[in-house]
């Protein structure tokens, strides 16, 4: 049984590697900036030690209980404030997920940022970010887990600028921190909602999640406060998952270092916003309007990002496309009510974009590109990263027995199982994806690493070569070790789940009762047609990009039009350009707001501030330094405080 | 006087009687820099009788004692015995480098302070109002003799103010307390308080007779001088400009608190009664909105650091006012968090002002200035030291996640739950302009260019005092509620 101070250890250990760097070795020691990697990587090793034992201690414990340390924060006339720790089947695995997956990426980037002038930046950033994220997923109350939810979005946007001067990187984070923030304000319109509507949660404290869970359960939030609640904290959600429309920061984050990429815009911190909705799932489940906004905005997605994937040249920006569909995979499954398959992709696909997004760090790291245009014939340089690539896009695609296969499986069964229109519609949006993934996967794994070696980065116009330029070797080990470790979690993290047959160590529907959710039972005929489509996808990529039996250009010629919307990203990034900052909010809305601030504001302030100043000054010069005027000061406060009562009142 | 009598007073008396040790010890030891270590040591002695005070309040039978009705010994006083003690300390460690620059009588420097802290920690127990004015003067006198410590004339010119201004504010405060005495017949609080209850108050008169109208305003100009409240607040800039920068730090913090202490314990035991009480309340709050507003509107002009904070502890005495005015609704629902909130508020106000104090005082004896453009570039000289110069301007401004925000927070919030919105919203626009001057310091330490790139280089014990205050404003900030709790317990014995 896990103690308190052992969890909030969890969240504290990062976080002293962010004091230590940030505050010694940073100012110091600079010299000794390596000591800040294996700083990082002891501090997340211990988290995830830790986070184990956790998990531990909670399927100790038996289904769908939780570990609640809760204290007064503060109390504010007859209103309580408090700080703790909720510590229930989601939160233990959502530990285990960032902890691990963090550690693995802290080890890889110890190679992948070997002699960046940032190195020790680099490594508080990312402690801070592991710290934030812990935080997050262990609040016990609404308001502590959005000051950690923002300080995940302020890392995020640290460390894809992290080579500031880069401009595409300084804009890239710029553009993810004010979309992100667009979906923010919309979960800070519920938290406020919530305070607001604090009667009619009877006597709980509206602030504490399990508190919300209470109410949501007893049906103390009448219809269309649920609804207003859930639709709030999914607009969050949408920004941090980067769900349609608040999607296109995430491909050009891709602009942040590899490793991060790996660990913050595919693993863990994309994955808060489907941690948020499962936090506050109740909620949902209490508003039909929710629950089917979330499937259709999430099977809408899985399929549009998926279409975008299709067509990109830069291999992050694939992996990117996939990351926002597989997210919408998540977020289609929780909107039809399959809490656990939703939870259990996003902790499958936690294992296999990590791996990908490495493998590609790993590429890049010898060819000095992304651009697959300039790869090719990868697999005899680069053995290791070749196979784990290929284990990572097996289980992407959705192969048998890979943790992809099991996951998407569930979440497709129960789309299927639903009843409803709303089912129907996703499910079929899904399969369709589901198609395009396995193409899009293995059309970047033949571009990559099959054919002939196509000159790297110094083939490639657009690229400044990262690190040592071309050289066309395995990467280090450091690099190889990681993507190891991750294609067996890729391999073996399905069987968590195991929804056919007891396992002896892993019981049947293991994942899935542990979550306290219902389990359905295997369905072979789903499992089947969904592999026949991933299996046609992967056979069309052959076709294309490996035997070349069918041309690429001649297809895309003859698809003209659409390749080019396509590619275009469907011209949405020009849209939001054009109508929503240029004419939207620089022509529309601030020209009135400039008008306004200037006529009203400017000169309101002005003139207080005149005021101010002015009258500071009159009254300074009562202060002569002349002691009989301060006395009669004193003398006249006191006269004309008593001649007030006398004779006035 | 029994020994439980000697218990009672066990932390004045042990106070007292260290200061008495540090002059005798000053005729017998060489090595001067002993004697800091002597004081902050000793200080352990009153601590621990506070504590075990704490601990023993039950069965502490002060109804037998000879001090029945003259002092109290309850968590309220204890939770001052508190502070002073811990201000008393810091003040000791962030002297040990100024003291320097006198080349005699460090042992009475020394012994001052603690001469006047036990004057505060007798005024936190005082339930008297002879009593009251007594540990007041005991209070007051170190200070003016401290506030003359440079021996240059600014210091003497400071120290003259003080002792002259202090003096008719007492005349005023004696002449208050004489119309209370003459109209109720007693000068024990607890029998001040059950006289009114049956004197028969007239609802048509303010206060309910001229006599009370009189003695209530003539004691709240007398305490006002003591919190620096306007318009009583007028010696503040001259004395802090002109005394040793620790006196100054010792007179904003543990002087102020001990004045709230005798405010809250005077206005809240003695003339709790409801036709006196809104009376009174009133001219708080508008004392307080114009205490806030005065202080916060000279700050700006300010040139001086030594000069800003004073007229900032100006605009914070406003701020702490708030809590004592928010007494209105206490007839109806028994109780208010006004009194906790003051209390809360001195505990978080002490650590950061003290943490801007220490750090004043490290760096304007390495650069011999106190004009806040010598500040320049200090981020980049010291940036441990600007840092926290930086952040404890923050907490007074009240920006979370610091201890300033959280206090003002739930003062302002006493004071919403007592129809007192007009002064929250005047507290919030003064915290607003109160960051420009603020502000200002950040500025000049992080913008402008550092004239030499010279560490400051504090002693170590001043270093200990900025950790100490530093660690109290960072971590009340984050985790109010122990500090929070007691306040709330202290506040309680008040009122029961």
């Amino acid at each position: 049984m896990i103690e308190e101070s052992a969890v909030w250890l969890i969240l504290f250990l990062p976080l002293a590697s962010f004091a230590v760097i940030a505050l010694v070795i940073r100012p110091f020691l600079n010299r000794y900036a390596i000591a800040a990697g294996y700083l990082t990587i002891a501090a997340v090793g211990g988290s995830l030690m830790l986070s184990i034992w956790a998990l531990g201690s909670v399927e100790g414990r038996g289904e769908g209980t939780e570990l609640l340390w809760v204290h007064d924060w503060m109390q504010i006339g007859a209103f309580d404030f408090n700080i703790g720790i909720m510590l229930d089947p989601l939160t233990a695995i959502m530990l285990v997920v960032a902890t691990a997956v963090s550690l693995m990426v802290q080890i890889y980037s110890t190679g992948y940022m070997k002699g960046d002038p940032g190195y020790a930046r680099y490594y508080a950033y990312m402690s801070l970010f592991t710290a934030s994220m812990i935080g997050l997923v262990l609040a016990s109350n609404i308001v502590q887990l959005f000051v950690f939810w923002e300080l995940v979005g302020l890392c995020s946007f640290l460390l894809i600028g992290f080579w500031y001067h880069k401009p595409a990187a300084a804009a890239a984070a710029k553009k993810a921190f004010i979309v992100t923030r667009v979906g923010d304000f919309g979960f800070l319109l519920a938290i406020m909602y919530i305070f607001f509507n604090r009667d009619s949660f009877g006597g709980l404290n509206p602030l504490e999640i399990t508190d919300i869970h209470s109410a949501a359960t007893l049906g103390l939030l009448g219809g269309s406060v649920a609804t207003w609640i859930a639709l709030g904290i999914f607009a969050g959600a949408m920004g941090k998952s980067a769900q349609f429309p608040l999607h296109t920061w995430l491909p050009d984050a891709m602009e942040g270092p590899t490793p991060v990429s790996a660990l913050i815009h595919a693993a863990t911190m994309v994955a808060a916003g489907v941690f948020l909705v499962a936090r506050f799932f109740p909620v949902f489940e209490a508003s039909s309007t929710a629950m089917n906004t979330v499937a259709i905005v999430g099977g809408f997605t899985a399929l549009f990002a998926a279409s975008m994937g299709l067509v990109m040249n830069d291999i992050k920006r694939v992996l990117a496309y996939s990351t926002i569909s597989q997210l919408g995979f998540m977020m289609l499954a929780l909107g039809v009510g399959a809490y656990g398959p939703g939870i259990f992709h996003l902790f499958t696909h936690a294992f296999f974009k990590a791996l990908l997004f490495m493998g590609s760090g790993s590429v890049n790291h010898a060819t000095g590109t992304f651009d697959m245009r300039y790869m090719g014939g990868l697999r005899k340089a680069m053995p290791w990263t070749y196979a784990t690539f290929l284990i990572g896009s097996l289980s992407l695609a959705g192969l048998f027995p890979l943790a992809g296969f099991w996951s998407k499986d569930e979440v497709l069964a129960d789309a299927w199982r639903h009843g409803e229109l709303v089912g129907q519609v996703v499910f079929w949006l899904a399969l369709a994806a589901v198609f395009m993934t396995s193409f899009y996967i293995f059309r970047a794994f033949f571009m990559t690493f099959e054919g002939e070696f196509r000159g790297g980065a110094d083939a490639d116009p657009d690229t400044e070569p990262h690190g040592e330029g071309v050289h066309l070797e395995e990467s280090p080990p450091e690099m190889v070790w990681p993507l190891g470790v991750l294609a067996v979690g890729a391999v073996l993290a399905g069987f968590a789940v195991n929804p056919t047959t007891d396992l002896g160590i892993v019981p049947i529907h293991w994942f899935t009762e542990f979550l306290g959710a219902h389990a359905e039972d295997f369905n072979i005929v789903l499992a089947a047609a969904s592999s026949l489509v991933a299996a046609a996808g992967i056979g069309l990529a052959y076709l294309m990009y490996m035997s070349k039996r069918v041309s690429a250009e001649a297809l895309s010629l003859s698809l003209g039009p659409v390749h080019r919307i396509l590619s275009r990203k469907y011209y949405m990034d020009e849209a939001y350009e054009l109508y929503g900052v240029e004419r939207g909010i620089y022509g529309g809305l601030a020209r009135g707001l400039d008008w306004v601030d200037r006529a009203v504001v400017d000169r309101f302030v002005t003139t207080v501030g005149w005021f101010a100043v002015n009258i500071g000054g009159a009254l300074r010069q009562a202060q002569t330094g002349q002691l009989q005027a301060y006395g009669v000061v004193i003398s006249v406060g006191i006269m004309a405080i008593l001649g007030l009562y006398l004779f006035f009142l | 006087m029994t020994n439980q009598d000697l218990y009672i007073l066990s932390p004045e008396l042990g106070l007292a009687g260290l200061a008495l040790v540090l002059i005798l010890l000053d005729l017998v030891i060489e090595r001067k820099q002993v004697l800091p270590i002597v004081a902050v040591v000793g200080l352990a002695i009153p601590l621990g009788f506070s504590i075990a005070l704490w601990f023993d309040l039950e069965g502490l039978g002060l109804e037998d004692s000879i001090l029945v009705n003259t002092l109290e010994v309850d968590k309220f006083a204890l939770f001052f015995k508190f502070l002073i003690i811990g201000v008393t300390a810091l003040i000791v460690l962030a002297s040990t480098d100024y003291v320097k620059r006198f080349s005699r009588f460090r042992a009475e420097y020394y012994s001052l302070v603690l001469f006047s802290a036990a004057g505060m920690m007798l005024l936190a127990s005082a339930i008297d109002l002879i009593t009251i004015y007594v540990a007041l003067e005991l209070t007051a006198l170190p200070i003016a003799a401290l506030a003359a410590f440079n021996r240059d004339a600014r210091s003497a010119e400071s120290a003259m103010k003080f002792l002259i201004l202090s003096a008719i504010s007492s005349a005023f405060l004696l002449y208050g307390m004489v119309m209370v005495y003459g109209f109720t017949g007693s000068t024990s609080l607890g029998d001040i308080a059950a006289r009114l209850g049956e004197v028969g108050l007239s609802p048509e008169t303010p206060f309910g007779s001229h006599a009370l109208l009189f003695g209530i305003v003539l004691i709240i100009a007398g305490a006002g001088f003591k919190l620096a409240s306007f318009p009583f607040h007028m010696w503040a800039p001259d004395v802090y400009e002109g005394s040793p920068t620790p006196i100054t730090a010792f007179l904003s913090v543990a002087s102020k608190a001990a004045g709230f202490a005798v405010v809250l314990r005077v206005f809240y035991m003695a003339f709790d009664i409801p036709i006196v009480s809104v009376e009174w309340s009133a001219i708080f709050a508008v004392l307080s909105a114009l205490s806030m507003s005065v202080g916060n509107l000279i700050a700006i002009r300010q040139d001086n650091i030594k000069r800003l904070l004073a007229y900032s502890t100006i605009a914070h005495a406003g701020y702490l006012l708030v809590g004592v005015a928010a007494i209105a609704s206490r007839s109806a629902d028994g109780d208010s968090s006004g009194p906790s909130g003051v209390l809360f508020y001195l505990g978080g106000y002490a650590a950061t002002n003290l943490a801007a104090f220490t750090v004043v005082i490290a760096i304007s004896e390495r650069i011999g200035s106190d004009a806040i453009d010598d500040f320049a570039g200090m981020a980049k000289r010291s940036p441990y030291l600007a840092g926290v110069l930086g952040f404890s301007m923050i907490s007074l401004i009240g920006v979370p996640p610091t201890v300033g925000f959280v206090t003002k927070v739930y003062i302002f919030g006493s004071a919403v739950e007592t129809n007192l919105e007009w002064l929250a919203i005047v507290g919030v626009i003064n915290s607003v302009v109160s960051a420009y001057y603020y502000l200002r310091v950040v500025k000049v330490m992080y913008l402008s260019p550092a004239p030499s790139m010279e560490p400051i280089g504090p002693g170590l014990p001043l270093r200990l005092a900025v950790l100490v205050a530093f660690a109290g404003t960072a971590f009340f900030g984050l985790y109010p509620t122990p500090l929070l709790k007691l306040a709330i317990a202290a506040a309680a014995g008040l009122v029961a």
